[in-house]
C-alpha cells in the first residue's frame, strides 16, 4: 500500500509530525550531520537558522530520503519512514521546495503544477489528456493563483523570473494534501515585497499543515514561525521561542554577527 | 473551460500544435495520393522504405526527445521482432519456420520486442547521457555478434530469407501499393499516438524526467518505472517498425541489425529533429534520399561521407535537425507569413519537389 489510507491519517493524527532520533550523515570524512534529535508536532511551525554549511540543506534531503542515512531514525506521523524512497515519503503527504530552484524548464507552469497534483494522487501513467474537469488540473489552477503566478501559467518554465521561478518552487509544494512542508531557504533573492508576499502565502496556509523553514532573513523567519531551532556544525545548537532566540546572548553572537555579511 | 484546454499546453508546442491539425490533414491527404502520382520505385523504396525508418527513428524519438535517454539499442529491439517473425512464421531457409498466421504473430513479435526494450531500459536505468549510449551500443553489438555466431535460433550468418508479407482481406500486402499503405497506416498509427500520448499525463511525466529527475521523486514519481515504460513503448513502435523492415527486405541477418544500422536510426532522428514526433520521418525521407541517389551522384563509395556530410552540415545548422532549422526560418519570417507556412507542409512541398526534380 503506498498512498496515505484514511486509516493511517487517523492514527497518526495524535502523534507528531517529524521525529528525527540520532539523525546522522556523513559526507567521506565529513559529518554533514550529527545525531540531530527533534520532535515537531502536527501543524507546528519551525524555523530552522544557521549559518552556510551548517547542515540545515543536507537534513531536509534526509528527511525526504534523498541522501540515505549513516545513523538514525525519522518517523513521520508516527511510521517510520527511515527506509522509504523519496516518492513514498512524499506520497504520505510530506513536500519540499530546494534551496536552488529544481524546476522542468521546457514545460509551462501549469504543466509542472499539474504534475505535482497528479504524482501525489495516482494515474501517474495515464495515456489520457488531462480536461478542464480533470481534478489535479483544477487543484493546479487554484494553486497557481494561490501563489500569483496565474498570468504565468502559460509559460515556459524556464522563461520565469527568478522571483517566479521561487513562486514555482513553493506552488509545487503546496499540491495535492501536504501534511507537512519543509521550505529551503524560499525568500533567497527576493525582493521586498516579494518576501512580503511570501510571508502572506506561508501565513495563509491551513492551520493543520506544519512546515519547517530554513530561512536566513530573522525578520521573515521570526514572524512565520512558532519556534525556532538553530544549527551549528552538524548538531542542533540551540531551540527556543522566537523572543527567547531573539534575545539570546550566544545567538547574538553567532547568528546576528553574521546577519550582515 | 476551453481556456483551460488551451492554457494546458505549452506555448513552444502551441504554436505548434493549434496549426498542427491543418497541417496533417494536408499529409496524409498527400501520403494517401503519393501512389497515383508515384513511380512503383517512388513508392516502395523512396516511401515506404522511409516510413519504415521514420517509425525507428520515432522510437528513438520518443525516448530521447521527450525521455532524455539516447539509446542506440532500437534496432536491435526492431531486430528481436524482425527474427521473430522469421522464426514462428514462414521462411524459404529451411530452419525454423514454424508458421504461425500473421494475426498471432505480428503481435507476438512486437511485444516480445517491446518486453526486450524494457528489460534494456531496466539495465541502463542507472545510466546518464554518454553512459546510456555507451551501454545501449554495448547491447546492440552484443546481440549483432550474438545473431552471427548462433546457429540454432539465429542462423547465424546467413540468418532467415523468404519472408513474406501476409495476404488477408483479399489483398497480396506484399505488392508495392498495398505495402506502401500498410507502411502508412503503421506509421500514421504510431505518430498519432505520440503525438496525443506525449501531451498525456504519462508523457508529461517523461519530459519532466528528463529535465529534472531529482524533483519528480520529490513529487512523488518512481522515476525508474516511467523511465522502463518509456522503453517499452517505444519498443512497440521499434517492433512494429521491424516487422515491416523484414518484410521489405523479405530477409533478416546479423547485417540487418549491425552498429552501422544502429548508428542510422541516430542519425534519422538527429537529421529530422527530436521535438516533434514529425522530425524523425523527415529526416528518414532525406537520408533514404541520399541513400538512394547518393550512388549516382558521388559514386557508391563516398554515399557514406555524404550522409556525413549532410549530418554535419544540419547539426552545425541547427542543433534540433530539421525542425530547427524550421523554427529558425520561422522567426526570421514576417508575421503573415508564420500563420500561413506549416512546418508540416514545407516538409510535404520539399518531398514533392524533390521527387518532381527526380522523376
Ligand atoms: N552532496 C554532498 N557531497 C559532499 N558534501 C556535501 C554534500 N552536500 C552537502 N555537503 C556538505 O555538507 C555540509 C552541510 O551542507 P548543507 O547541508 O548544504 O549546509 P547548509 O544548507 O546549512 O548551508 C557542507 O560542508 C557541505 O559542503
Ligand atoms: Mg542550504
Amino acid at each position: 500500500m503506498s498512498e496515505t489510507s484514511v486509516a493511517d491519517r487517523l492514527y497518526g493524527a495524535g502523534a507528531p509530525a517529524l521525529e528525527l532520533d540520532g539523525v546522522t550523515r556523513h559526507f567521506g570524512a565529513l559529518a554533514a550531520l550529527s545525531g540531530v534529535t527533534m520532535r515537531i508536532s502536527a501543524g507546528e511551525r519551525r524555523a530552522i537558522l544557521g549559518s552556510n554549511g551548517a547542515g540545515k540543506t543536507t537534513l531536509f534531503n534526509a528527511v525526504t530520503g534523498e541522501f540515505p542515512l549513516t545513523a538514525g531514525r525519522i518517523r513521520f506521523f508516527g511510521e517510520d519512514i527511515s527506509e522509504l524512497p523519496t516518492q513514498e515519503r512524499i506520497r504520505r503527504g510530506l513536500r519540499r521546495t530546494y534551496q536552488i530552484s529544481q524546476l522542468f524548464g521546457r514545460l509551462t507552469v501549469l504543466d509542472s503544477v499539474f504534475l505535482a497534483c497528479r504524482g501525489v494522487s495516482g494515474r501517474r501513467f495515464s495515456l489520457r489528456r488531462p480536461d478542464a474537469r480533470d481534478v489535479s488540473m483544477m487543484q493546479a489552477r487554484s494553486i497557481i493563483t494561490a501563489v500569483h503566478l496565474d498570468d504565468e501559467s502559460d509559460r515556459l518554465v524556464s522563461t520565469l523570473s527568478h522571483g517566479q521561478q521561487r513562486q514555482l518552487e513553493i506552488a509545487l509544494a503546496l499540491a495535492g494534501a501536504p501534511r507537512f512542508i519543509l521550505f529551503d531557504e524560499p525568500a533567497a533573492g527576493l525582493s521586498p515585497s516579494e518576501r512580503r508576499d511570501l510571508v502572506a502565502i506561508l501565513s495563509a496556509l491551513p492551520k493543520h499543515i506544519g512546515y519547517i523553514i530554513i530561512e536566513h532573513d530573522l525578520d521573515v523567519a521570526l514572524r512565520v514561525a512558532d519556534y525556532v531551532s538553530i544549527m551549528h556544525n552538524g548538531r542542533l545548537f540551540k531551540e527556543g521561542t522566537p523572543e527567547q532566540i531573539e534575545n539570546d546572548p550566544e545567538v547574538q553572537d553567532i547568528y546576528l554577527g553574521h546577519k550582515h555579511h | 473551460m476551453s481556456e483551460l484546454l488551451t492554457a494546458a499546453r505549452p506555448r513552444l508546442d502551441g504554436t505548434f500544435l493549434e496549426r498542427i491539425g491543418l497541417g496533417n490533414i494536408a499529409l496524409v491527404i498527400f501520403l494517401v495520393i503519393y501512389p497515383a502520382v508515384a513511380s512503383e520505385f517512388f513508392i516502395v523504396q523512396i516511401g515506404a522504405y522511409s516510413l519504415i525508418w521514420g517509425m525507428l527513428a520515432l522510437s528513438l524519438m520518443i525516448l530521447a526527445g521527450y525521455g532524455g535517454m539516447v539509446s542506440m539499442a532500437q534496432i536491435s529491439i526492431a531486430g528481436v521482432a524482425g527474427y521473430t517473425v522469421a522464426i514462428f512464421g514462414m521462411n524459404h531457409t529451411g530452419v525454423h519456420g514454424f508458421g504461425w498466421p500473421f494475426w498471432i504473430l505480428v503481435p507476438f513479435a512486437v511485444l516480445l520486442a517491446a518486453l526486450v526494450a524494457g528489460l534494456i531500459g531496466l539495465i541502463s536505468n542507472r545510466t546518464e547521457g554518454i553512459y546510456t549510449i555507451m551501454i545501449t551500443l554495448a547491447v546492440a553489438t552484443g546481440f549483432f555478434y550474438f545473431t552471427q555466431q548462433n546457429y540454432a535460433l539465429f542462423n547465424g550468418h546467413s540468418g532467415f530469407a523468404g519472408i513474406e508479407a501476409p495476404k488477408f482481406w483479399g489483398i497480396n500486402w506484399r505488392a508495392p501499393v498495398p505495402f506502401y499503405y500498410l507502411c502508412l497506416g503503421c506509421a500514421v498509427l504510431s505518430y498519432a499516438a505520440v503525438l496525443y500520448a506525449s501531451r498525456s499525463a504519462y508523457g508529461l511525466t517523461l519530459q519532466a524526467v528528463r529535465d529534472n529527475a531529482r524533483r519528480m521523486r520529490a513529487l512523488g514519481y518512481d522515476v525508474t518505472r516511467h523511465k522502463v515504460v518509456a522503453y517499452f513503448y517505444s519498443g512497440l513502435i521499434a517492433g512494429l517498425g521491424g516487422v515491416l523492415l523484414v518484410w521489405f527486405n523479405g530477409r533478416i541477418s546479423p547485417g540487418t541489425i549491425d552498429v552501422s544500422a544502429a548508428i542510422n536510426v541516430l542519425v534519422i532522428a538527429v537529421i529530422g529533429g527530436m521535438r516533434h514526433p514529425i522530425g524523425p520521418f523527415l529526416g528518414a525521407v532525406v537520408v533514404v534520399l541520399i541513400q538512394t541517389f547518393a550512388i549516382d551522384v558521388v559514386g557508391a563509395e563516398r554515399y557514406n561521407t555524404l550522409i556525413g556530410l549532410v549530418f554535419l552540415l544540419i547539426v552545425f545548422a541547427s542543433p534540433d535537425g530539421i525542425l530547427g532549422l524550421w523554427e529558425k526560418a520561422k522567426l526570421r519570417a514576417p508575421r503573415e507569413q508564420v500563420f500561413q507556412l506549416d512546418p508540416l507542409r514545407a516538409g510535404v512541398m520539399s518531398i514533392t519537389n524533390r521527387r518532381k526534380r527526380n522523376i
